[in-house]
């Protein structure tokens, strides 16, 4: 055991990797959520998005266009999602618990023959003098495009939602979808445009599993990821700074297991690799106690009767 | 256009044909599947709903179907009482597994002592074990508001890294030549869940399993805690105005559901599967909750979902050896049915008119 | 009367069942303020959704200004001039004012100008507000100015009020009464709908009457007297229910400063309710929406627990027990909300009948369910109550809003309750079925229960009531004879305006 053996930048610097997916599939969740809609389906979204991205990929030779291809997936899967809890009115617990086992269907249906293959490599982008400052540099500006894409994602959310008008009418609609009816929004729409984004945001951050960080296809690799950043989003009070935060400190956890099971830490492997999970259920409770910013007419179906 | 107007009440009919125009939905897209993957979809269907019942070798497949259906009825009954009532337990995988590992530590921890005691024995650890783990949730629901959702699921993964452990440590039978997995409890008499009635398939979770639909069946429709479960799902606020303290229907709903689910991994590890091993969970608790909803949470439904999702698993797998089909188009094609059902449930509740008629 | 505004011709709308209007025609002028008058269901909302878009007729045309006005949505009508003020807000509770103002704007001005505005235009029409507190924080009267403000900065032609005094004390509507004058004075025509016959001969110049979908007739309300618009809008004269006035029994129920926070972040919360009810005593009490109501049903239905001491059932404390214990006692309760919490709408009425009767009524045994007794029970609720339902088997959500009602009321007044506690009894029934329902509590007060009556239909307390008193935000007035109370006095009670002069500005 050799724990000094662990790189702390090196550590940061994959911290930062590990949290991009979860990131992305959370500020995607939170998106729908606060129009509203509760979309258990992250997990399932997340691994199609896997499939997709990988698939076009390693078929194309470019990366960007397997990314295109895992927002698309998302945000296809998602579609049946919102047909069901939006037009045909289905239960939304049940609607994204279908869409997880579907999806997790479909990504190994998809995935045949994938198994073992390498994807073309994302290259890593180091921004000109922000990667030369010491420390901060490597962490956090010589990372992949993704990475800042998704820190500039979690930005554009938080501005879109507190300073324009869009965010504001998302907000009402999944405040009282009932009163934003009576003002002439149209509530369906609305909410189906968040879950498309919020599908998409899901397809990418599974992409990013799959072509990135680990990177190759094997089934059911998103391993739960897809439920955390659903607890992210309770955990974050909706707030998308925050959510930025918790995944950063999931994504730390999740290094400092897998660094310590590199280093052989005296602890049994299987103890370190359930820590993620307890430590979610853990936030979850501490976070539990505050739902006031919860937004109001979250998981309700919504029928224009007159 | 097409237009949902609400009904008055929910139609009755509707409530029995919509699994079985879900069904016949699934098929048809299930077949465009199979055609897509380069099977002839009507061979392929034969394959999966015919062959296991009526083909020349159904004699074979025939007792898997209680084999199969059994764990998923036990389970899917235990989630639709929570189901009913609104509270979500996702996590039955985890439940079945740390059921399965607690009734077969009980079973190894006698070994090789025999007796007539120690079946009961593991019955009532494996119980146990699914109750004390669906007792996580809802324990951290009732104190502090915790997402079950969430929390129930979370721990199927740590469940499935405990059985990893427990099959490569503690529970790893010491003479296996190193190889992962428990003693077989296949041959160990006294902890053997083996077959009642020989070639039938039928051992003590298929028992179980009708007791339990029974035993759901009367709780539903006669008494009190069951009544209140059904108005808490539908009416929480009405339930709370007729006595319903929601704090203790979660703990009964999730105790029970928990309990059936670590009987059902009980039962398993102990009779077809035999050894805690890594991969000795198939899904069966992900699998329950399409059986739950597709039995519309009705007991007797239930009991037919199951008979029907034991028969994809089982046509599955002849059709995987035969046609060459990947196991992973059945798993679709189970969450293509959730779909559907879900889909068509609408119609329920709710009757599709044409939009705007023109003469008033 | 300068023009003809909105011309109404021939509107028909049908629901599968119901026909909400039929070949309604009517016209109101510019600066015009014009009642919509007629009983609940008599088919005013859906006219007036009809004239703001949210609706569409069947047949029949309206014009504007002698143009063809045709609302496809209610931006249209909003983008025509057409405003409306809802009678249950159409507000966000966790978006201030501003936010919810600029929702309900087509073209917004950035927030600052807006903020900037609506301190504009409350001062001008004497309704102060704070464009940044959280609507969810106000009152039942200042979120009311939320809606009206938002109409107002949209420069309207016509604004629609529906029921806009049923949350207001006497003295907000005289507040509201002076700034719907100001409006008029400017030439903006008012559709005002209610059927509280006083304030529409105070306020309007002309009135429709609807009765049953059809218009039946218009007067001039000035010179019409309240009687006569309540035979056209009733179609037939009332039972009025009797009051026998017997001499009051002993204290049955007891509350000693009863205070119970509110379960919800909006709510409010009850402070030190002092009170007895005697046996034969019928106790209203008044308040507007929003002070307490809802807590103080659910402190003494038992859904909300309290200290064992705070409620005293004949000498016995009973604070601390759930709804089955004291329902067993013989404290009774019927809550506001018939769908979803007096009642489970997707259930059969008989199973709806076992929901409060089990205990009084011996229909289970050992927990288990005697279905064939419920189903007796719930029958007997339906002959005894005249209910309107093909059977005991029907949904509770397949009645209509008042035989709900009857069978929410009868199911409590069968169980022979020793306090029965009914909160808003009569609320969104027609007037024939609300003076059945006054009748069954005066019967069950003469028969020695004491009963409480919790409303905001002040004409209705005035009618049953022994004594009255008055919620005002948590806390309860003094308790007084109702016999001789004036308005004026009962204002004062319910708290004046509520609190609203001193709006933060």
């Amino acid at each position: 055991m050799d724990i000094s053996s662990i790189n702390p930048i090196l550590l940061l610097a994959s911290l930062i990797v590990a949290a991009t997916p979860l990131l992305l599939a959370a500020i995607g969740e939170l998106v729908v959520e606060k129009a509203g809609v509760l979309n258990l389906g992250v997990e399932g979204m997340m691994i199609t998005g896997a499939i997709c991205g990988f698939a076009i990929a390693v078929n194309t030779g470019s990366p960007v266009l397997g990314l295109a291809a895992a927002a698309v997936g998302g945000a296809v899967l998602s579609l049946l999602f919102a047909l069901l809890t939006q037009y045909a009115l289905a239960n939304q617990v049940a609607s994204g618990l279908a869409l997880t086992l579907f999806g997790l269907g479909l990504s190994a249906l998809l995935g045949q023959g994938y198994q073992g293959v390498k994807p073309p490599a994302f290259p890593q982008v180091d921004i000109p003098l922000l990667a030369d400052i010491p420390v901060l540099g490597p962490i956090l500006f010589t990372q992949d495009p993704v990475v800042y894409l998704a820190f500039a994602m979690t930005a554009a959310t938080w501005a879109v939602l507190k300073y324009t008008r869009a965010g504001l009418i998302l907000r009402a609609v999944g405040e009282n979808h009932d009163a934003a009816h009576a003002l002439g929004y149209k509530v369906v729409r609305i909410r189906v445009l968040a879950i498309l984004f919020g599908g998409a945001c899901a397809g990418l951050g599974g992409a990013y599993i799959s072509l990135i960080r680990v990177p190759q296809w094997t089934e059911g690799m998103t391993a739960g990821i897809g439920w955390i950043a659903l607890a992210l989003v309770v955990f974050a009070s909706w707030k998308p700074w925050r959510v930025l935060l918790g995944a950063c400190l999931f994504g730390g956890v999740n290094v400092l297991q897998l660094n310590l099971q590199a280093a052989g830490v005296a602890i049994p492997v299987e103890y370190l690799a359930m820590s993620p999970y307890l430590i979610t259920i853990l936030v979850l409770v501490i976070m539990s106690a505050d739902r006031s910013s919860a937004p109001a007419a979250l998981g309700r179906s919504f029928h224009a009767s007159q | 256009m097409l237009r949902l107007e609400k009904r008055p009440q929910p139609s009755q009919l509707w409530t029995y044909l919509t699994p079985l125009v879900a069904v016949i939905a699934t098929m048809i897209a299930g077949g465009a599947l199979f055609a897509f993957l380069g099977e002839d979809p009507l061979v392929a269907i034969r394959t999966i709903f015919w062959d296991p019942l009526f083909s020349e070798f159904a004699f074979y497949y025939r007792p898997q179907l209680l084999v199969k259906g059994a764990p998923l009825v036990l389970i899917a009954i235990g989630l639709s009482l929570g189901f009913r009532a609104g509270i979500w337990n996702i996590g039955a995988e985890g439940q079945y597994i740390v059921g399965a590992l607690c009734g077969a530590g009980v079973g190894l921890a006698f070994y090789p002592i025999e007796g007539w005691y120690i079946f009961p024995l593991m019955v009532l650890a494996g119980a146990v074990g699914g109750m004390v783990w669906a007792m996580i949730p809802a324990v951290l629901k009732v104190r502090f508001g915790t997402n079950e959702i969430l929390v129930s699921l979370m721990l199927v993964y740590v469940a499935e890294q405990l059985l990893a452990s427990m099959s490569l440590g503690l529970l790893k039978n010491p003479q296996g030549f190193g190889f992962p997995g428990s003693r077989n409890l296949q041959q160990y008499a006294s902890a053997h869940n083996a077959e009642l009635i020989a070639g039938t398939g039928m051992h003590w979770g298929v028992v179980a399993a009708f007791i339990a639909v029974i035993f759901s069946y009367i709780l539903l429709n006669r008494h009190m805690l069951g009544f209140h479960i059904r108005l808490t799902g539908q009416a929480p606020r009405a339930a709370r105005f007729a006595g319903v303290v929601p704090a203790r229907l979660i703990l009964i709903c999730l105790g029970a559901s928990g309990a059936l689910a670590g009987l059902a991994g009980l039962f398993e590890v102990a009779g077809p599967s035999g050894q805690v091993s890594i991969n000795f969970n198939t899904g069966y608790g992900f699998t329950a909750i399409i059986v739950a909803f597709l039995g519309r949470l009705h007991p007797v439904g239930i009991l037919l979902a199951g008979g029907l999702m034991a028969l994809t698993y089982i046509g599955g797998e002849i059709a995987q050896s035969n046609l060459g089909l990947p196991s992973a188009a059945i798993q679709l094609f189970q969450g293509m049915l959730l779909f559907f059902l879900l889909a068509v449930d609408v119609l329920t509740n709710y009757r599709i008119r044409l939009k705007q008629r023109e003469v008033a | 009367m300068t023009g003809v505004l909105l011309s109404i011709n021939g509107l028909t709308k049908a629901y599968p069942g119901v026909v909400a209007n039929s070949d309604v025609s009517f016209q109101i002028g510019e600066g015009e303020v014009h009642a919509l008058l007629g009983e609940n269901g008599a088919g005013k909302s859906t006219l007036v959704k009809m004239i703001y878009g949210l609706v569409k007729p069947d047949s029949g045309t309206m014009t504007l200004r002698g143009a063809p006005y045709s609302p496809a949505e209610p931006r249209a009508a909003r983008a025509s001039g057409v405003a409306m003020v809802f009678q249950h807000f159409s507000l966000f509770d966790a978006l201030n004012v501003a936010e919810n103002i600029t929702l309900g704007m087509e073209n917004p001005p950035p927030m600052r100008d807006l903020a900037t505005k609506i301190r504009e235009v409350s001062e001008t029409y004497g309704l102060p507000l704070d464009p940044f507190r959280t609507v969810g924080d106000l009152s039942a009267g200042e979120r009311q100015r939320v809606e009206i403000i938002r109409c107002l900065l949209q420069d309207p032609k016509l604004l629609i009020m529906d029921e806009p005094t049923s949350v207001l004390t006497p003295q907000e509507v005289q507040i509201l009464f002076t700034t719907l004058r100001k409006l008029t004075a400017e030439g903006v025509a008012i559709l005002y709908i209610s059927h509280k016959l006083e304030e529409i001969r105070a306020l309007c110049d002309n009135a429709t009457i609807l009765r049953l979908g059809k218009n039946v007739g218009t007067c001039v309300p000035s010179k019409t007297t309240a009687s006569e618009m309540a035979e056209l809008m009733v179609g037939a004269a009332l039972h009025i229910p009797e009051r026998n006035g017997g001499e009051l029994g002993p204290v049955l129920l007891d509350l000693d400063n009863l205070s119970v926070t509110s379960p919800s972040a909006f709510g409010t919360s009850l402070k030190n309710i002092t009170l007895q009810v005697r046996s034969g005593e019928v106790l209203g009490l008044g308040g507007v929406a929003g002070n307490g109501q809802d807590e103080l049903l659910g402190a003494l239905s038992g859904e909300l627990i309290s200290t064992p001491g705070a409620i005293t059932l004949e000498g016995q404390p009973i604070g601390a027990l759930g709804p089955v214990a004291r329902r067993r006692l013989g404290l009774l309760t019927a809550p506001e909300e018939r769908l979803g919490h007096a009642a489970a709408p997707d259930m059969s009425l008989t199973e709806n009948a076992m929901l409060t009767g089990s205990v009084r009524e011996g229909l289970e045994a050992n927990g288990f369910l005697k279905w064939g007794k419920a189903r007796a029970f719930a029958e007997a609720i339906i002959e005894r109550f005249d209910v309107r339902t093909p059977g005991p088997g029907n949904a509770a959500r397949a009645l209509s809003g008042g035989n709900l009602q009857k069978f929410v009321i009868g199911r409590e007044v069968m169980q022979r309750p020793t306090v029965l506690v009914v909160n808003q009894p009569t609320w969104g029934v027609d007037a024939a079925a609300a003076a059945a329902i006054r009748q069954a509590l005066l019967d069950l007060a003469a028969g020695g229960t004491a009963v409480i009556v919790i409303s905001q239909d002040l004409d209705e307390l005035m009618e049953i009531s022994d004594h009255f008193g008055a919620l005002n935000e948590g806390r309860l007035s003094e308790i007084l004879p109702a016999r001789g109370l004036s308005v004026e006095q009962i204002g004062l009670m319910m708290g004046g305006a509520h609190g609203m002069e001193v709006a933060h500005v």
